[in-house]
């Protein structure tokens, strides 16, 4: 049992932690269950909640919309999880959060991708693009613009999901027809019905030649 | 989800080293398949060896065949320019499959791994011997409508649903491993199994190993192809049934054909009896709908599916009708 709490660190071959640092950290921890009274007083100045913070996460260097961040987060945290809970950044959506919506689409180093399934740790470095990192200032990405201007939504829980789809979907070079953006746009669910509308902004965007 | 560790391996044999220390350690590449069921609770690793470093990304065009890395991603493949122009058939069936994103994500060696989606085998609350072997068989007598009509057992009528796999059965292709034991190479029609009394086993690797390659020998498939894929919505849904076929006419005549179906069984299903019948045939359709028929010899359907006994010859039919007219 205790093997499990406490070997989830990440590490690469050079420098896996050792069975030593393991069994010291054990052994903190039991030290305070064992002591009552300095459990309490862990408690009340969060050490508890910092010494499991550090035995169970590992360190994380990412690059979210322009702005690096150094991390420590558990193992099985997903991407998407780390968007939202962790750096506040809500405008990526959990829809289905089993990869059959698309609500959770970003991208990575310029890919789109589904954040629901992609463990957060295996990003390292990664450079990753959210619906919040689009806009300049005040001025909205042509996507958003688009969006707007043909109603390309109506409860707009997937459109976060669907402008970060659609962006790629230029792209990749995938938006030459109506039929080719209604293919390579399938990953995105719109409960809504709104369709129609996504594949006229999208065919804008990309007849428009708005993206550099 | 159950927290585990998690290791980056620097090469195959080093993850093959580091995945055997632990019982139930497993490789991660896309993840597309193994987070989803990680959140289910279906998968339990107390440990993950992440392989996305390792160098097994590239597409090779050797001599007599094209070599694919295990970790070349499924868009990677299929926009290929000389897959798509030797390979046509393999490309179609990748851009049928999933969507662009998980196109994006996901291997070729773990396209191959994905486990079923009977809806039984996702449910905890119901029995299924693939998920907890000797719980029984939800699907039997139950709701069945994706389920097996070729190669199912008493124990599981689950089908495999990769598209590319469908096509690397018809093409002939070999699958790669390395494993504590050293390397060695399994037929493609090989590597995925059928149920009988152990479904928990989707195929046949031995424990701890990895796949590292596919190859495609050389082949004059390259005009006359076509995927069929039938299914619930025009895109972004398994198959229902699909059919892949790739034909070598010369003046009207089959000098060689490769079928195979997805949608159908416990691993890709090849339809080697109709290719026989096919080499050496003048194209019309009623030598196919003789073809379709000699590949539904001994088809079984549970209920829900008894639809795919009358859509699979006709999508067998339709698909060499495609084909041959290219």
């Amino acid at each position: 049992m205790a093997s499990k709490k406490t070997n989830q660190n990440k590490a690469t071959e050079e420098n896996a932690n050792s069975r030593r640092d393991f069994i010291k950290k054990s052994g903190l921890l039991t030290a305070l269950a064992l002591t009552p009274p300095s459990l309490v007083m862990a408690s009340e100045n969060k050490w508890d909640e910092k010494i499991a913070e550090y035995l169970e996460t590992v360190p994380l260097s990412i690059e979210v919309n322009g702005k690096k961040h150094n991390l420590n987060i558990e193992p099985r945290t997903t991407l998407l999880d780390l968007l939202r809970e962790q750096l506040q950044l809500t405008g990526t959506k959990k829809g289905c959060d089993h990869g059959q919506c698309g609500a959770c689409t970003v991208h990575i180093n310029g890919t789109r991708v589904l954040s629901c399934l992609t463990l957060a740790t295996m990003q390292q470095n990664a450079q990753v693009t959210t619906i919040e990192g689009l806009s300049k200032g005040k001025k909205l990405h042509p996507m958003q613009e688009a969006f707007i201007k043909h109603d390309g939504f109506q409860c707009g829980y997937c459109t976060p999901g669907q402008i970060m789809s659609g962006i790629a979907c230029i792209k990749e070079g995938h938006a030459n027809s109506r039929e080719e953006i209604r293919e390579y746009m399938s990953g995105n669910i719109c409960r809504c019905g709104a369709y129609h509308n996504i594949v006229d902004a999208i065919t804008e965007v990309k007849e428009g030649g708005m993206l550099s | 989800m159950k927290n585990f560790q998690i290791i980056k391996a620097l090469s195959a044999s080093s993850a093959v080293s580091n995945i055997s220390k632990e019982s139930s350690a497993m490789f991660i590449a896309g993840g597309t398949n193994l987070v989803d069921l990680m959140k289910k609770n279906i998968a339990t690793p107390d440990k993950l060896v992440d392989i996305t470093a390792l160098d097994l990304k590239k597409i090779e065009f050797l001599s007599g065949k094209v070599s694919i890395g295990a970790l070349a991603k499924n868009s990677q493949v299929a926009e290929d320019p000389s897959i798509k122009e030797k390979h046509p058939l393999l490309a179609l069936a990748l851009a049928a499959g999933a969507s662009q994103q998980i196109r994006h994500m996901a291997t070729v060696g773990g396209n191959m791994l994905q486990r079923t989606r009977c809806s039984y085998f996702y449910n905890p609350d119901m029995p299924c011997n693939k998920r907890v072997p000797k719980s029984g068989c939800g699907a039997i007598g139950g709701s069945n409508r994706m389920a097996a009509i070729f190669g199912a057992s008493e124990s599981c009528i689950a089908v495999h649903p990769s598209d590319m796999c469908v096509a690397l059965a018809a093409l002939d292709a070999t699958v790669l491993v390395e494993g504590p034991k050293g390397k060695r190479q399994i037929k493609f029609t090989d590597f995925h199994r059928l149920p009988g009394n152990t479904p928990e086993k989707d195929n046949t690797l031995l424990d701890k190993e990895l796949i590292t390659s596919v190859e495609i020998p050389d082949n004059n498939f390259n005009k006359n192809v076509h995927y069929l894929k039938v299914r619930d919505r025009s895109s972004y849904a398994f198959a229902l049934v699909s059919v892949a076929v790739a034909l070598d006419i010369q003046n009207n005549k089959i000098n060689s054909a490769r079928l195979a179906m997805g949608g159908v069984a416990h691993k890709p299903w090849r339809l080697t009896e109709a290719e026989e019948f096919l080499k050496g045939k003048t194209v019309s359709e009623n030598t196919f709908r003789q073809a379709a028929n000699l590949a539904m010899k001994g088809a079984k359907s549970y209920g829900d599916n008894d639809f795919k006994l009358t859509l699979g010859p006709n999508a067998i039919v339709e698909a060499l009708t495609i084909a041959s007219s290219k």
